[in-house]
């Protein structure tokens, strides 16, 4: 759809050119540009590893790549793909874009700091690029001792500086959005009236700033100890590895929170929008979101269940994990009731939005599998784990991200995206995604372990499954990257409002003004009070 | 490979079919809950799809007792879970009294195991069927994880400590052992077969290549070669503690602290002395760290074993030279 | 960039930022700020206490020996030299809220003087280390110990490593808040800060007072504990 209609009205892209007015920007919605722009490359980056892991993994044999080369790539893959892709994604675009809009302010409470923000998460992107270009990390993602601290030969101070920096650039996020939440609400926006995207964001924001230290100080330690062996994680000098792994794990774990809670915060806003009624529950998902944040820092010791941690400490955390699931499920089952006598539209987040939900289901309840002690003896380090996981982060997080991004789009750009190769583009990503990672719950109850470069012959037709579901999971991705910026220039003209959505974000123009209001809003309506919203059709022009 | 349930590995050991059940009733649960959400789903967006760009629907109003019950029956279920995971887990954390000891020093890429009698394989492991096996483990470098899918166990093994994994295994068979704790280059290399036999196969196999020394013979002949009886004297007149009874007792220690000599103690108390000095003794023993391996560490635990049964006086060594080998009783033990 | 809202005269030095719509929303968004920083650092040292506390509970008479080898007189004058110079902060901030420029720029000084005193006093106290040959590395060696031998050289040189590593850290932070008093000594100078606006006084006392306490916990926890088992 070719648009001849010129933008003559000033909005927050067009009223500064040049490099400059991007790279010392204070604005938030261009910050979040940058960052969609730098996480989208190690999305592509983590992304390319994967492939390669799926090549190879097509036959038992180890002929595509040498052990070595194996072991980089699915180490770089999780590196990329968690500190530089998952933790940032949401809250730093989305939530950077909207946060302050839906409280109906101006900016963060510290734009400055949200730029620092950036440029440290890209500085910490550089040393682990480099970490990659110049030979590669092999220790896995989760760098257990004595492995990362005396025997691998690889990059790991670099990689381990990297994640360094990008955890500062975490924390003060998360520091951003909590002063943001707590003073900058307009008049008349109480908490009760926040959209459950800004709840999510909080709740992730408080993780962040609690856990991400913990990581931080980890890392110092891991340094020391492979720089100057001061004994603290290697046996052979006195000290225990697997303090490294609760020390790791305490940090982690909330971490899968915080890619978690943010994609949760938009199906929230997509499920409600998209049935045209306020979510069902909205104080339970809202406190649903606050006990998840809490009692994930409860629960890393179910990642040490086989690990030599005593038995009693391992019927603790799965007593504990159990509890964490509950949120999560009230959360599912308060988004489809959200749709009882609604009126429910099928546009593409709300495709993304239902593979969401049904995907989350699936993963949070082979959570529930790994958390049963007897079970995860057996399942632990196997493709069961593998397949939990990418259920919850790909099937979770990066299906509400998509779905946010189709959203929120026209508000972001001032454009359509073409719907019909939308809605495409979601059916092909959920079916990649199931054919992908559903054989690999099978394969880690036959017993194929994880990290594996080589297997038995036994296990091969299920990862022939595997691969050719991951093909066809990156056409699905990369038919987006095509599209939406096709659409910067040839799609549609976008309204303020394209989907009849409550919330401040959908009372500006599309794209919206500088300082984002012309006035401050005074607020007098609940949050998803779709009475006084009236849907606009697409102008096509 | 036979399976008994499709798609799952052969249930080989006494506790694999009631992880397996576990599995089953995990899974008959999540289909429930997925299969609900799907198509209650399916069903409302059908239903309540939108008709005309104006309609504006009602709100529905959340129920407190709505929330309570999606609350408290899943969390129910989920205890439910929790008890049946934790009593499969609290027996695997129990060998039983009767396990044959088997000793495993993992490094890399390659498991090294030894049998009491003395046999020692590589990458391979032949047991019994029908009689515990208690494996007390531990890493020359890294750490490594010891993974028998067909029994559904599975243990890390780390340096620096001993880490216990037991089963009894009830078919005959050859079944996979994997590292499943990434180690390194060749962590997938780093497999093997669990051969589970006949009892009388077994034996077969024990007398097929007997061993020169037994694990207590070889921990006596390092005993004596680095000079420990002349502290340890067995009388007790020496300047150490005498090790005869020792293995299983309770030791009082100097700082007040009572522990049960184990497996750890002992191989804590050859590297690391000083970290637990018995109760009236100085702290007199030197460290043999580095003096001895991970291998000759087991062998002297199993020697100091030997020497836990004061009654017996001069007795043989499980299995010496000359008599057919057998599968050791050690009941009682 | 910033654009600053031109005020009448007497508020020129409030500078209030354009995302805010009122001078205490600024305030009082940047205490926030401040405070969730401080939690954040907490939870940073947080790490290293519990590395230090769980060594110290499987090697305590190592610690001992290793604790009694740091001079306690100097980390005792180091703790009065660190709470005067609270004291003093406090009083800086007090000077700001009154608006009394040069009070403010004296507190501030004698804040930075006596920062710079626990400095020096560090640094000879890390000489003496290196002097003692206490520092981790091929060099080191703790006298006292018993039994003597490589194991427990290693138990030594892991508390050693641990007071570098902590004390350290909490040096970096105070070298980073002596940076931040310098800056508050420029400002203070030309008069920025008043009873109206005097927020970045405020909040790099709270900073500085935070870097104090840490050391409250270092100091005992380092210097004095089990001191009676060393000697």
């Amino acid at each position: 759809m070719i648009t001849t209609a010129v933008q003559e009205r000033e909005h927050y892209l067009n009223e500064s050119y040049g490099i400059k007015s991007w790279l010392l920007t204070k604005d938030h919605k261009r910050i979040a540009l940058l960052y969609l722009f730098t996480v989208t490359l190690f999305f592509f980056l983590g992304g390319a590893f994967a492939t390669m892991i799926r090549i190879e993994l097509l036959t038992p044999r180890g002929n595509f790549v040498s052990n070595d080369t194996y072991n980089k790539l699915f180490t770089m893959h999780g590196v990329a793909m968690i500190f530089f892709f998952l933790i940032p994604s949401i809250p730093a675009t989305l939530g950077n874009f909207f946060l302050p809009m839906m409280i109906g302010a101006r900016d963060l409470a510290f734009p400055r700091i949200n730029l620092l923000s950036w440029y440290l998460l890209v500085i910490g992107g550089l040393f682990a690029l480099f970490a990659m270009l110049a030979g590669g990390v092999d220790t896995g993602w989760t760098f257990y001792t004595p492995y990362s601290t005396t025997y691998s030969n690889s990059w790991v101070i670099a990689t381990a500086l990297g994640i360094f920096v990008a955890g500062f650039s975490s924390i003060l996020t998360g520091l951003n959005f909590i002063v943001t939440v707590h003073r900058m609400r307009a008049p008349g926006m109480t908490w009760s009236r926040l959209p459950l995207f800004v709840w999510s964001n909080y709740a992730t924001a408080l993780i962040q700033v609690l856990g991400t230290p913990v990581l931080a100080v980890t890392i110092i330690l891991l340094f020391c100890e492979r720089v100057f062996h001061i004994g603290i994680f290697d046996p052979a000098l006195g000290g225990d590895p697997v303090l490294f792994q609760h020390l790791f794990w305490f940090y982690s774990h909330p971490a899968v929170y915080i890619m978690v809670l943010p994609a949760m915060g938009v199906i929230s806003e997509l499920v409600s929008v998209f049935s045209r009624k306020r979510v069902f529950g909205y104080h339970f998902v809202a406190y649903a979101s606050m006990a998840i944040a809490v009692l994930g820092f409860l629960v890393w010791g179910h990642h040490l269940f086989v690990a030599t941690q005593s038995v009693y400490a391992g019927l603790v955390f799965s007593f504990l994990s159990y509890f964490v699931a509950v949120p999560s499920a009230i959360k599912v089952f308060n988004w489809t009731a959200t749709l009882y006598k609604g009126s429910i539209s099928f546009a593409t987040p709300m495709l993304y939005a239902f593979g969401f939900i049904g995907l989350f289901t699936i993963g949070g309840l082979t959570g529930l599998f790994l958390a049963a002690l007897g079970f995860d003896v057996h399942v632990t380090d196997t493709y069961f784990v593998v397949a939990h996981f990418h259920y919850i982060m790909v099937g979770g997080t990066i299906m509400a991200y998509m779905g946010g991004l189709h959203y929120w789009w026209p508000k972001i750009t001032g454009r359509m995206y073409p719907e019909g190769w939308a809605k495409l583009s979601a059916l092909v990503v959920f079916l990649g995604f199931n054919l992908t990672f559903f054989p690999q719950f099978i394969l880690g109850y036959m017993g194929m372990p994880r990290r594996y470069h080589v297997y038995p012959d036994e296990f091969q037709v299920l990862h022939v499954l595997s691969t050719a579901g991951a093909s066809v999971l990156a056409v699905g991705y990369l038919m987006p990257m095509i599209y939406f910026v096709w659409s910067l220039k040839y799609g549609a003209i976008a309204p303020a409002n394209p989907w009849g959505a409550s919330g401040l974000e959908w009372k500006t123009q599309s794209p919206p003004p500088l300082h984002n209001f012309d006035e401050t809003p005074v607020v007098t309506e609940e949050a998803y009070d779709y009475s006084t919203v009236i849907g606009e059709e697409v102008q096509i022009g | 490979m036979g399976s008994n349930l499709p798609l799952f590995p052969e249930a080989a050991s006494t506790i694999a079919p009631d992880v397996d059940h576990l599995a089953v009733f995990l899974l008959a649960v999540a289909a429930f809950f997925t299969v609900l959400i799907f198509v209650t789903i399916f069903y409302f967006a059908i239903r309540y799809r939108r008709r005309s760009e104006r309609e504006l629907p009602l709100d529905t109003h959340g129920g407190m007792t709505l929330e309570i019950l999606w609350s408290v029956i899943p969390f129910g279920i989920t205890m439910v879970m929790f008890s049946w995971g934790a009593s499969l887990y609290f027996r695997e954390s129990r060998p039983p009294d009767n396990a044959l000891p088997v000793y495993v020093v993992g490094k890399q890429w390659m498991w090294k195991i030894e049998h009491i009698q003395g046999q020692r394989e590589i990458n391979e492991l032949h047991i019994p069927i029908n009689r515990p096996i208690r494996l007390t483990m531990t890493s020359e470098d890294v750490i490594h994880s010891f993974f028998v899918p067909a029994f559904r166990t599975k243990s890390d093994v780390v340096p620096g400590k001993y880490s216990t994994e037991w089963f009894t295994a009830t078919k005959p068979g050859k079944y996979h052992l994997f590292c499943a704790e990434y180690c390194g280059n060749r962590h997938s290399g780093m497999i093997g077969w669990v051969y589970a036999m006949e009892p009388q196969d077994y034996e077969k196999w024990l007398n097929s290549n007997p061993p020169p020394s037994t694990m207590a013979e070889s921990g006596s002949k390092l005993f004596n070669g680095m000079g420990c009886p002349a502290c340890h004297k067995p009388d007790g007149t020496g300047r150490c503690p005498s090790l005869v009874g020792l293995y299983g007792s309770t030791v009082h220690l100097a700082d007040g602290r009572s522990i049960v000599a184990d497996a750890d103690y002992i191989r804590e108390s050859i590297v690391l002395p000083q970290a637990k000095i018995v109760a009236g003794y100085g702290s007199l023993m030197p460290t043999y760290k580095g003096q001895v391996t991970e291998e000759d560490l087991v062998q002297l635990v199993e020697y100091i074993k030997w020497l836990g049964d004061k009654s017996e006086g001069n007795k043989p060594f499980p299995g010496t030279q000359g008599e057919p080998l057998a599968i050791p009783d050690l009941r009682g033990k | 960039m910033a654009s600053e809202m031109q005020l009448p005269a007497h508020e020129e030095s409030l500078a209030l930022r354009e995302q805010f719509d009122t001078a205490a929303q600024q305030k009082d968004a940047s205490t926030l700020g401040m405070w969730i920083f401080l939690i954040t650092e907490i939870m940073f040292f947080g790490g290293l206490f519990l590395a230090y506390t769980v060594y110290r509970s499987m090697y305590p008479g190592v610690f001992a020996v290793a604790s009694t080898s740091i001079n306690v007189y100097w980390g005792a004058a180091n703790t009065v030299v660190l709470l005067t110079s609270s004291l003093t902060m406090v009083l800086a901030v007090r000077a700001a809220q009154l608006g009394q420029k040069r009070l403010i720029v004296l507190f501030l000084i004698l804040t930075l003087i006596l920062g710079g005193v626990f400095l020096g006093v560090k640094a000879k106290e890390w000489y003496d280390k290196y002097e003692e040959h206490h520092i981790p590395g091929p060099a080191f060696h703790l006298e006292g110990l018993n039994p003597d031998n490589v194991v427990s050289q290693g138990h030594a040189q892991l508390f050693f490593s641990l007071y570098f590593a902590m004390t350290g850290l909490h040096a970096f932070h105070m070298v980073i808040g002596a940076g931040l008093l310098l800056y508050l000594i420029f400002e203070a100078r030309k008069g920025r800060y008043t009873a109206e606006y005097n927020t970045p006084v405020d909040l790099i006392g709270l900073y500085w007072h935070f870097v104090d306490i840490i050391w409250i916990f270092l100091f005992p926890l380092l210097y004095l504990i089990d001191r009676h088992l060393g000697k």
